[in-house]
């Protein structure tokens, strides 16, 4: 009976969705206190609702019931607990009520939370919120639900894909829809302005703390993705340009410059228009990867579903939300407010060659991604487009980006002093140019990867010389503000990226050995002994297990076989300090050799591959420094708005 | 600055910055495009110096390893390549297997790849390796 309650409080979510969409834009509408108040009631009924449903969908997983289709489908009784659980979000039917259940909880999170924004702005932005939950929860009722049972049930399960169960996975697609999800917010905020035909600060104001959650969720679940790839797959590589991948990071970058542009809208009214086509086409763009992804276009390890009529159906709901909206931005955004002015020489300048970059960039990734589909959709011819295409259009104008990114906060609002900025800047462009001389002269290095060392350093340099010139002394440091550290630690974060990727892609070192036990191999200057291969039992696979001594430090690398799904995986082992991992992934025995079989073993050297995931997190952890200051501020707008108003 | 030269401003520097990526994009996408053929089309179809991907099935009996090269045949069927690569293929690499190589067509009697896809597991495979057992009427999933 349980899946069938599942089903019955699905249904019942779709409903209070809708009627959450109707009351929100009927309170807009009429201006209506009454039924503001009754659509924030039924939003932050409705993520319980589903809350409960989704517990239910985890109950089933747990209890291994496999007269349920997908657990059936996606689990087994010999699947550690840690897996039955995230088994749940591991398929296609239980990650859509997963994005159901996000939708859902920032339609309550919006409704319980107004912020300073104006009461018929904030009733139909919780109603645009009904709307696109709504829409989510009927592709999931009606075309992939969760609850659908088997008759008759199988006697056993079919497992899930053993690449996934590792403890990353458990994290990485939650925290993508928390990201992806997170967009709808920004966009029903536009939809809402557009409807109500105003934009002021306090609406931009509004927007900044849901673009930022949106933003740092997504960062992180794009890294630990990126971090799976690396240990996980065996191919010593962090990012393949797969297009996969990509619908990731193309909403990461329209993100980042709503992010920017917002706050440009918040401080000086400028590039409101420009502000509300961003945040439309960053929910666009979580739109797109979900089709991605999920419709089977590109089959990959994440392409759960093969059924066309999915793909159909998120197909529509992307061009009813993009569609709309863009016809709504046509013929509302020129009766918007019009901006203050400004320098060509100003902080609203760099911030605009900031939006301008991250704009022309995802456009070059969206043109490589989506150019083999249309290739094949026109003329019928398989295609591929490579890391190269990626690395050569992508890398350059990022480049032009991170030579703006410094100088912005040196610049003042409208009128910026140039002269002044490159007193103190001046020390970053020495420091980046003498790292561009030693790469290239010291280690040899390609050109591309002084650049790209270069830019980093410049990047790097130049927020901790903002925080230097902020505090005056060392002393004063630490009294800086919060917000401060957040832009710097995201700042410093792009350049500690920036190098440690430059870095790892042009220094990269990889070997193929034949290596027998007791053998030993020399590789980028250490001594590397296979001591012993040993069959070891786990809980659900068995695995080949190799010991290796480097140095006289142990090493360990497993060739793994899940029995029941039939399928092998490689677990490298890694060594790994501050200057680059050793990574060694055990590969098969060479065959048809006479006497003891050699295994294949490669080794990779990869320098500073952990600052491009430190410079992730570093990046993380400002956006979530900037969303604490962000909740701060809020607050003490609200209680300065409750002292000023007579109770 | 007034307005209209700042809106001047704006257009110029976002036309600089497309005319760059566009430049890129075009560059680029000669580059790094390959090409998905079967192995009975590539010889023929193929142009000498051109990017290709020819994916199949790994021919029964033709995987050998010989200092630290792969080599190996794909077939479809209706036709042969002879393939060589240095490196260790992925994990699911395996006799009568799907596989792609993906390298630059030279034209020559043993195609150099550069890499080699297998499918990811039972469920998950290339596109093109789908399409290639889907040509030889051995594909047994949804169309």
């Amino acid at each position: 009976m349980t899946a069938e309650l599942g089903g019955f409080l699905l249904a019942l979510s779709l409903v209070m969705a809708f009627v959450q969409g109707g009351l929100g834009l009927a309170a807009g509408w009429r201006r209506d206190e009454g039924l503001a108040a009754a659509a924030a009631g039924v939003a932050q009924s409705n993520a319980i609702v589903l809350l409960a449903a989704f517990a239910i969908l985890v109950s089933l997983f747990l209890r291994t019931d496999y007269s349920v289709a997908v657990v059936a489908a996606n689990s087994h009784v010999a699947k550690p607990l840690l897996y039955k659980i995230a088994g749940t979000w591991g398929n296609h039917e239980g990650s859509m009520l997963l994005w159901c259940l996000v939708s859902a909880t920032f339609a309550a999170l919006l409704a319980s939370f107004p912020g300073g924004m104006g009461r018929t702005l904030w009733s139909r932005a919780v109603g645009v919120q009904g709307v696109v939950t709504g829409v989510a929860i009927a592709y999931t009722l009606f075309l992939s639900s969760p609850f659908a049972r088997l008759d008759p049930a199988p006697l056993t399960g079919k497992d899930l894909n053993p690449l996934l169960q590792d403890p990353a996975l458990a994290i990485h697609p939650p925290m993508l829809y928390l990201g992806y999800v997170g967009l709808s917010v920004p966009f029903s905020l536009a939809i809402a302005a557009l409807v109500e035909g105003k934009i002021d600060s306090a609406w931009a104001r509004a927007l900044r703390p849901w673009t930022l959650v949106a933003w740092v969720t997504l960062t992180i679940g794009i890294t630990i993705g990126s971090y799976w790839a690396y240990y996980e797959l065996g191919w010593g590589g962090w990012w393949f340009w797969d297009p996969v991948e990509n619908a990731s990071f193309m909403p990461w970058l329209a993100a980042a410059a709503l992010l920017h542009s917002a706050i440009v809208t918040e401080r000086r009214g400028s590039l409101a228009s420009w502000t509300i086509l961003l945040a439309i086409m960053g929910f666009g763009l979580a739109l797109l990867g979900t089709f991605l992804v999920r419709s089977g276009v590109l089959t990959s390890v994440h392409a759960f579903a093969v059924d066309p009529k999915r793909g159909y159906a998120i197909l529509a709901m992307l061009a009813f939300f993009v569609g709309g909206g863009f016809a709504l931005y046509a013929w509302r955004a020129p009766r918007l407010s019009e901006p203050s002015g400004f320098l060509l020489v100003s902080r609203e300048s760099a911030l605009v060659a900031n939006n301008v970059g991250f704009a022309v960039a995802t456009g070059t990734v969206l043109i490589g991604t989506l150019y083999p589909l249309m290739l094949e959709a026109v003329t019928g011819r398989l295609i591929s487009v490579g890391p190269p295409f990626f690395n050569i259009t992508f890398g350059p104008l990022m480049a032009l980006l991170f030579i703006a990114l410094p100088i912005a906060p040196f610049l003042a609002w409208r009128r910026g002093d140039m002269k002044e900025a490159w007193r103190w800047l001046q020390w970053s462009a020495y420091a980046a140019a003498g790292m561009a001389v030693v790469t290239l002269a010291l280690l040899r290095g390609p050109f591309w990867s002084a650049v790209g060392i270069a830019v980093g350093v410049w990047v790097l340099v130049g927020a901790l010389l903002y925080a230097w010139k902020r505090a005056g002394s060392f002393a004063r440091i630490a009294a800086l503000p919060l917000a401060f550290w957040a832009m710097t630690a995201a700042h410093a974060g792009a350049g500690v990226f920036t190098i440690g990727a430059a870095v790892e892609m042009s220094f990269r070192k990889e070997e193929a050995a034949q290596m027998l036990p007791g053998q030993s191999v020399d590789f980028v200057g250490r001594r590397i002994t296979l001591a012993d291969i040993s069959t070891v039992e786990g809980p659900n696979y068995t695995a080949q297990r190799a010991d290796f001594r480097v140095d006289g430090r142990a090493l360990t690398a497993e060739r793994r076989f899940y029995s029941v799904s039939g399928m092998p995986t490689t677990e490298v082992g890694i060594l790994g300090d501050v200057t680059g991992d050793l990574y060694i992934a055990l590969g098969a025995p060479a065959e048809g050799s006479v006497g003891p079989a050699a295994w294949t073993v490669r080794l990779y050297w990869n320098p500073l591959v952990h600052w491009i995931f430190a410079g992730a997190g570093l990046m993380a952890l400002g956006g979530a420094l900037g969303l604490v200051v962000l909740a701060r501020r809020s607050r003490r707008r609200v209680v300065a708005a409750e002292e000023a108003s007579p109770a | 600055m007034r307005k209209s030269s700042r809106r001047l401003v704006v257009i110029a520097v976002a036309g600089v910055l497309l005319s760059v990526a566009a430049g890129l994009t075009l560059y680029g996408l000669q580059d790094s495009v390959a090409y998905f053929y079967a192995p009975s089309d590539v010889a023929a179809k193929a142009r000498v110096g051109e990017r290709v991907r020819v994916g199949g099935l790994v021919e029964e009996g033709s995987v050998a390893r010989k200092d630290g090269a792969l080599t190996f045949r794909i077939t479809n069927g209706a036709g042969v390549v002879a393939v060589r690569y240095e490196g260790d293929p992925p994990s699911l690499f395996g006799e009568n297997e799907g596989v792609v190589a993906e390298g630059v067509w030279r034209g020559e009697e043993v195609f150099a790849a550069e890499r080699v896809l297998a499918k990811h597991d039972e469920n998950y495979m290339p596109r093109e390796v789908v399409e290639a057992l889907k040509e030889r009427g051995e594909w047994k999933g949804p169309q």
